[in-house]
């Protein structure tokens, strides 16, 4: 079985499109989509939920209020300013949630034991059956921490659907960036392909994020979306994929199909049998040969 | 004033807002707090005075001290530490800098050394009509997975009486939260397509829980479907400026070229936003 991740570095730059382009031309693949703040692969696929469950990502720090005895020792020892300290208002301190980096410093040090740690619910994650395959797929709570371990979690639970039904290949639909759930998404897959478009934004962030595959030595390949958006930024991007001995699989066209068929919650190859359509099947061939050379 | 310039969604055009908004406002202070992958340099081209590297306390253990009790690795709550045999062994990219681990040290065996995670410069950009404007990003060093300990120190850098503009990352956990966390508004910016709206759904909602009041900025505002107006009806979120798509506008973004600074027609609606911004704000 092999596994695949599609990142870009920059967000936007059409990494769920190609994503739901490969899970609708694949056979025997299993999907994971590892954006799990903003996981939007679900809008295309359709999926019929099979299973949902918590995801239990840590533990948080929770105050009670009857054995608080406002001594502030929890708050000056907080690196997060995430504890408001009691005073003549307030007779205990308040927990910040959204400061709260949940390091559990102040359970510890709390002298009364007015502070413990318990586990809270992050999100929740589902498998589910789709046209292309199952999928496995995450909701993160709003503004919750822990991304990155939801991420392992949705693609271990991916691989181990795959395997168990002896598929292929497991495609990951990777988040934006070059932090903690990127990390999470690309460590130990066989291959990353990364979504660009002829930007200076775009090139920036390919550069970092390439540079992040090399951190890890994962094996990359470049594609360039909108390439006749600026030419001579394409031509850049060619550059250095020459120069870094990174793959250029193929140059999609700034078309206005690829937003109506996302309307019309379609992959673009179910949409269109056009050019966008051929140059994203001929990307598919060349992620194969990649994949299985 | 701080004013989050956010969206959910990645590439909706949270940094062109946000770098044209700074261009046109008077007292203007640019943060990009998107320090995965700043971009806002690349449209303002400021010159850079001054540049800090951006640090994280990680645990530094006195073997001679170390009775390998195994406290600190349970008060860990990132397993940064392990208890190996009669060993404790740190892994610094797992750590928080939180402190547990000296604070629990029977022995006080455990020191802090400091390990470089990111850096922040600062400086003064070329502002619409000759006027100028205050700079700051944060850059995360490559394979460092912790963000939002740059994203705080950054964020000090905002100085009262400045109209600060913080430009976000996308998502809506704990990088985006961070950023978002004291502000006096939340500028969404979104496009009319299924995954623009998922997502600027989910990121209301962050808004919502951090009782932070927003406004919508629909990009490409002619290039999907017209869920986005009726969601912002529905939710009664006011959508203060709609920009069409336009293909020169995205071949000068491609360029590193502001678009206020190309098209006066820009520069005027970015003015408006501007004001429209305030009397939100004001209400």
């Amino acid at each position: 079985m092999k596994e695949l991740t599609i990142i870009s570095g920059k967000g936007g730059t059409g990494k769920t499109t190609i994503t739901a382009a490969f899970a609708t031309l694949a056979e025997n693949v299993v999907l994971a989509d590892c954006d799990v703040d903003a996981a939007d692969l679900h809008l295309i696929l359709e999926p019929k939920e099979l299973s949902s469950s918590d995801f239990i990502g840590g533990r948080a720090p929770v105050l009670d209020p009857e054995k608080c005895i406002g001594c502030n020792t929890c708050a000056e020892l907080c690196r997060f300013d995430a504890i408001a300290t009691a005073d003549s208002d307030n007779q205990t301190i308040t927990i910040n949630e959204f400061a709260c980096d949940c390091c559990g410093l102040c359970a510890l040090a709390c002298p009364e034991d007015a502070i413990t740690m318990q586990e809270c619910v992050n999100g929740r994650w589902f498998i589910a059956e789709t046209r292309a395959g199952k999928m496995v797929h995450a909701k993160l709570g709003i503004g919750e921490d822990n991304s990155g371990k939801l991420v392992t979690l949705v693609r271990r639970q991916a691989r181990f659907i795959a395997e168990l039904e002896k598929q292929e290949l497991l495609i990951n639909d990777g988040p934006p960036g070059i932090g903690c759930p990127v990390t999470a998404a690309i460590t130990g897959v066989d291959l990353v392909l990364i979504v660009t478009e002829p930007t200076l934004s775009g090139i920036h962030d390919m550069e970092r994020v390439h540079g992040l595959c090399q951190h890890f030595e994962i094996p990359a390949l470049v594609c360039v979306n909108r390439f006749d958006l600026n030419l001579v930024n394409t031509g850049k991007i060619r550059d250095y994929c020459t120069e870094h001995d990174l793959p250029l699989i193929g140059e999609i066209p700034l078309d206005p199909i690829v937003n109506r068929a996302q309307v019309a919650r379609k992959s673009v190859v179910e949409y269109d049998c056009g050019l966008i359509s051929r140059v994203v099947r001929e990307m598919w061939e060349k992620v194969g040969n990649e994949l299985w050379k | 004033m701080i004013v989050t310039v956010a969206s959910g969604k990645g590439g909706t055009g949270k940094t062109t807002v946000a770098t044209n908004l700074a261009l046109v406002s008077p007292e203007a202070q640019y943060i990009d707090c998107d320090v995965e992958e700043p971009n806002g340099h690349l449209f303002l081209k400021p010159e850079i005075e001054r540049e800090l590297e951006v640090d994280l306390p990680i645990p530094r253990i006195d073997t001679e001290k170390c009775t390998a009790c195994g406290d600190c690795a349970k008060a860990c709550e990132f397993n940064a530490l392990a208890l190996v045999g009669k060993k404790v062994m740190a892994f610094p990219d797992l750590c928080h800098g939180c402190g547990a681990c000296v604070f629990i040290c029977p022995e006080k065996a455990i020191s802090e050394s400091s390990k470089i995670i990111g850096r922040i410069e600062t400086g003064k950009a070329p502002a619409l009509g000759g006027s100028e404007l205050e700079f700051a990003h944060g850059v995360s060093k490559i394979g460092n997975p912790l963000t939002p300990p740059i994203i705080k120190r950054v964020k000090k850098l905002a100085r009262d009486g400045r109209f600060v503009i913080m430009d976000s990352p996308p998502g809506t956990s704990c990088p985006m939260v961070q950023t978002l966390l004291g502000s006096d508004y939340c500028l969404f910016v979104t496009e009319p397509t299924p995954f623009g709206l998922n997502d600027l759904e989910l990121a209301v909602g962050v808004a919502r829980q951090l009782e932070i009041p927003c406004g919508i900025v629909i990009n490409r505002a002619d290039s999907g479907d017209e869920r986005i107006h009726r969601y912002c009806e529905r939710e009664r979120i006011p959508v203060l400026l709609e920009i069409p798509f336009d293909r020169d506008l995205a071949f000068a973004y491609s360029k590193g070229e502001a678009a206020v600074m190309m098209n006066s027609e820009m520069a005027v609606k970015f003015k408006e936003l501007y004001q429209r911004i305030f009397e939100e704000v004001g209400r």
